[in-house]
């Protein structure tokens, strides 16, 4: 078999990106088909329906729900006030002795009113939701009533993990080296508003002094498991994150424990020092993954926005990888052969195995399961 | 439709899971049906591919260049263009191509009912059945507000809602207070919002005008038969059926590459072969060794994201089935940590581990969770991580499979309405026959030694059980085939799929370690005699061919237990296996590892070592 699928991470300097930017409901847009927009810019808005509250207006009022129809002062669609009276009887033989009446707990609509229930359905006023482009690009489609479609060029890096919303600024290397460890001493004021980019790893307490000098997100090559349960406040028990509270965002690259940044992604990052990128920690393992993304745009025309095929990263003589389990995490080599047959390595499980050489020339032979393939 | 052996000669089946899309190739060889072939590769329904037929693709490449080794034949292929080639002609095509699926997080169901713990939970076990996962359940009695209940339905996204409530003739009021709530929420269905949400009614016949009046302007509503018509009876069949159909009517179209993948799938005259959700499939397989054999079994499978546990208990074939949605080992491997404690999992680690190590170890797995383990001690803590989550798993089917709620159980209504406080487990270890494992941590272990330790440890069988895996992990497939030639299906399971690993005889009660514990006098297959009297909290492991029995006599002492009679003596035959017969005297209700470290580690190396479980190097 000359070649073979592989999972791998997208970490390129220059790709055509196309980010649907869609609202939870329908709603408007704002921006037209051609238009240049910045990260910053709103680009949509809608208005999500309010919290519903029901009540059950039968048990209020002291009557059953067939007989509330007789006293209800309301319908379905009506406004209302917290001084809106929902219902009342009429009192003691209809003299108003005794009347009692049910005012509205909330401000907003009355959605449905049941006499099989006696219950009825307020909804509380809508609530404003914007979405913003996230990136600088240019709308190249509007979907009606529902969002845009946001092109543009860009050097971009897939995250393995992430936790922090999506949020904008300007890269800082910090790091020297792909394997450095930053201490406390890099981060000062003027790190504020920057996205700050460490090597191998970054403790809690350097995360901590981070965030307190207003950095927007961190992106590091690997973190430690407990710190990421100080910094929640919980452990992560399913990969679903990203809309985590903490002040920051961070994106790892490699994963958890001490790991060396990729040298290709570090020198991607260094390479853009100082310019504006869009970054999130949105990550999702399970059903429709989602990797964070680091996203630096790039000067473009528009006829350049010809986006690739998305295509399966293939497994050749000459691949260059990298490994993603022990033994060897996150080293990079050079495929050297893909034998078809299965073959038993130390844990003793049959697998189908790849031949690689190290830089130093030195060879080993790994699971194909255990690798990515380092895009060129 | 079904199909003859004239019809069906060679077969591709797939299960599309969540990480890995597997596919085994069925061939009519010699007069009989046999599975001759597998491939996989990763399943490619999410992004960047966005197309679950391209991992079908890769799976199916894989078989043909191995039937091309295994055949030595150049000229055999499946596909063409991309497409199965249907029927076969001589080399080329096959007869069929049907498939399982679970990925994309599978079938994702809310249900209600008035009652939690009746309607609720007929209307949980109807889903159960069918293949989904329940991501809630939401009744009138459930404790919380309306408004939090509207909130969460709002919030949960599910492929469909399943509503149930009220016997024939009761109550009106509640179930159409749930059926305002879920009106009230306006949900929206998980994949893709241009359609409306499936939900299905199978409560009250008599609520259903008021049913249609709430919801019909607001979700695609379908009204079935009442899932609960009497207090003490079960009609489940119709509502599942309803699930299966919209499973393939809405949400396997919206998922990406399932409608060609649908029109894939069909038998030798073209007919379309629905995709069966995975459990479901699995459940088929489980439910026909049962009543086939005339015992009781526990089947699991344990994925990468969730683990499934099925039961056909008691005279009736009682057929319960639970998924633990966060248990399993790459996505959900995280979650097994976080719910058992590092403790709970370090207690099987025959070696000292730093901590953080592990910590971050499990979570690499998570973030990627196609790598295997490479690394022996790396084999050794996924295998003590996995027998927690099996632990914990099993824990929550003991729970959900109760006595009161078997349909085919007749009881008075007294009976019926003791449920909701109590209801003793129909999961009984002792009169337990067969306990089968499937999944990749227990079919694809290196050792077969490895998945008889696990079993063991994991499901702590009592008295005499019989161990069995799924070779490869092909009972989806089989479940899914069985519909169109339950011949192919069953012979192939039974030739090629049940792997027997052995039995296990593990007296019941507590002791002192060391204490005498079990006399066993074994009269081997081939003249041999195996006799020992074995002390408490030892194992011994003595081989006894597949297919090949063993008499044996037991006595126990210091009070323990064989069978449900109390039995302190047996005279029985012992089913061999490719594992042999494991004598296990470390107890049972309660079973306790040595609190101590050091003499943990001793013993489970001694263990291990009598199980053949490890390498010796790492045992020493």
């Amino acid at each position: 078999m000359g070649q073979a699928y592989s999972a791998g991470l997208t970490v390129t300097d220059s790709i055509v990106l196309r980010k649907e930017r869609i609202l939870p409901l329908k709603g408007k847009v704002l921006v037209t088909k051609g238009t240049k927009v910045k990260a910053e810019d709103v680009v949509a808005e809608t208005l999500l329906p309010g919290k519903v509250v029901p009540f059950n207006l039968a048990n209020k009022l002291g009557v059953t729900p067939t007989q509330l129809e007789k006293y209800i002062k309301i319908k379905a669609g009506d406004q209302i006030t917290k001084k809106t009276i929902l219902a009342e009887n009429s009192g003691l033989f209809g003299l108003g002795i005794f009347r009692s009446e049910v005012r509205s707990p909330v401000e907003g609509e009355v959605e449905n009113i049941s006499a099989v229930t006696g219950q009825v359905l307020l909804r509380e006023p809508r609530i404003p939701v914007q979405v913003r482009a996230f990136l600088d690009g240019i709308i190249t489609e509007v979907i009606p009533d529902e969002g845009v479609i946001i092109e543009n060029k860009s050097a971009y890096i897939q995250g393995i993990f992430g936790i922090g919303d999506e949020t904008t600024g300007e890269l800082k290397m910090l790091a020297e080296t792909p394997d450095d460890e930053i201490d406390a001493g890099k981060i000062d004021e003027s790190c504020k508003g920057k996205i700050i980019i460490t090597g191998s790893f970054i403790p809690f307490h350097v995360i901590e002094l981070a965030r307190k000098h207003g950095v927007k997100a961190i992106i590091t090559g690997g973190i430690d498991d407990q710190d990421i349960k100080k910094l929640l406040g919980y452990d992560i028990g399913v990969a679903i994150t990203g809309h985590e509270n903490i002040g920051l965002t961070i994106v790892c690259t490699e994963g958890f424990g001490k790991i060396t940044m990729a040298k290709k992604t570090f020198d991607l990052l260094k390479q853009f020092d100082g310019k504006k990128a869009s970054i999130h920690g949105h990550t999702q393992i399970r059903a429709g993954v989602i990797r964070p993304e680091i996203i630096i745009p790039l000067a473009f025309e528009e006829n350049e926005l010809v986006s690739k095929e998305a295509g399966l990263p293939v497994l050749e003589i000459g691949t260059l990888i990298r490994i993603i389990r022990q033994p060897h995490f996150g080293s990079i080599a050079k495929v050297t052969a893909l034998p078809e047959e299965l073959t038993k390595v130390e844990s003793e499980t049959l697998v189908r195995i790849l031949e690689a050489e190290f830089d130093d020339g030195t060879r080993i032979r790994i699971p194909r399961a255990n690798v990515e393939v380092i895009e060129s | 439709m079904q199909y003859d052996e004239k019809r069906l000669t060679r077969i591709v089946a797939t299960d599309c899971g969540s990480t890995t899309t597997k596919a085994i190739l069925i061939e009519y060889v010699d007069g009989e049906y046999r599975q001759t072939i597998r491939g996989e590769a990763p399943t490619t329904v999410e992004a960047p591919l966005n197309d679950v037929t391209k991992g079908v693709i890769n799976a199916t490449q894989e078989l043909e260049e191995l039937a091309r080794l295994k055949h030595n034949n150049p000229n055999i292929k499946f596909m063409e263009n991309g497409e199965f080639i249907i029927p076969r002609n001589g080399d080329v095509g096959v007869d069929a191509y049907v498939s399982t699926s679970s990925a994309g997080g599978g079938l994702q169901m809310m249900v209600t009912g008035v009652v939690a713990s009746m309607t609720g939970e007929s209307a949980e076990r109807a889903a159960l059945g069918a293949g989904a996962i329940v991501m809630d359940l939401i009744a009138s009695n459930d404790k919380r507000m309306n408004h939090e209940k509207i909130e969460r339905i709002r919030h949960l996204r599910p492929d469909m809602i399943l509503m149930a409530g009220g016997e024939d003739g009761g109550t009106i009021k509640h179930v159409v207070e749930m059926a305002e709530l879920v009106s009230g929420a306006d949900p929206k269905p998980r994949l893709g919002s241009s359609y409306k949400l499936p939900v299905i009614y199978a409560g009250n016949k008599e609520a259903i005008n008021e049913i249609k009046n709430t919801l019909a302007d607001k979700v695609d509503l379908i009204i079935t038969e009442n899932l609960r018509p009497k207090l003490d009876a079960e009609n489940l069949g119709p509502a599942r059926d309803k699930i299966h159909d919209i499973f393939m009517e809405h949400v396997m179209q919206q998922a990406p590459g399932y409608n060609k993948l649908m029109e894939w799938t069909q038998g030798p005259d073209l007919q379309r072969v629905p995709i069966m959700p995975t459990p479901a499939a699995v459940g088929n397989i489980m439910q026909t060794i049962a009543k086939d054999e005339q015992i009781e079994v526990v089947g699991v499978d344990i994925g990468g994201a969730t683990t499934d546990v099925f039961s056909v208990f008691t005279e009736e074939y009682v057929f319960n089935r639970t998924v633990s949605a966060n248990l399993g080992m790459s996505y959900s491997i995280s979650n097994v940590l976080a719910s058992s404690g590092l403790t709970n999992i370090m207690r099987w680690v025959p070696f000292d581990i730093n901590e953080s190590e592990l910590r971050n170890m499990i979570k690499n797995k998570m973030i990627r969770p196609t790598t295997i383990p490479s690394l022996l001690e790396e084999l050794v803590l996924e295998q003590a991580i996995a027998k927690e989550a099996l632990r914990l798993a099993f824990e929550q089917h003991k729970e959900f499979a109760s006595s009161l709620k078997g349909m085919q159980r007749q009881r008075d209504i007294s009976e019926a309405f003791s449920q909701s406080t109590s209801g003793a487990s129909i999961v009984n270890l002792m009169t337990l026959d067969l306990l089968v494992g499937s999944g990749g941590v227990l079919s694809h272990a290196p050792r077969r030694y490895q998945t008889v330790m696990m079993l063991i440890d994991a499901f702590l069988p009592e008295g005499i059980t019989r161990l069995a895996v799924d070779s490869i992990f092909m009972m989806p497939h089989l479940g899914v085939l069985s519909e169109i030639s339950p011949r192919a299906a069953t012979e192939v399971f039974r030739k090629d799929c049940m792997v027997y690993l052995g039995s296990c005889v593990a007296p019941v009660g507590k002791c002192k370690y060391g204490k005498p514990a079990l006399y066993a006098k074994l009269e081997l297959p081939d003249g041999t005699v195996f006799e020992e009297n074995i002390p408490f909290g030892e194992i011994r492991l003595i081989p006894c061919e597949v297919g090949k029995t063993a008499k044996a006599t037991l006595k126990t002492s210091s009070g323990l237990i064989l069978d449900e009679n109390k039995a302190k003596e047996l005279n029985v035959e012992l089913h061999g296996g490719i594992v042999g017969i494991v004598l296990d005297t470390r107890g049972r209700q309660p079973f306790n590892l040595p609190s101590e470290k050091t003499e943990r580690i001793k013993y489970l190396k001694k263990w291990m070592q009598e199980l053949k479980a490890y390498p010796e190097d790492i045992l020493v």
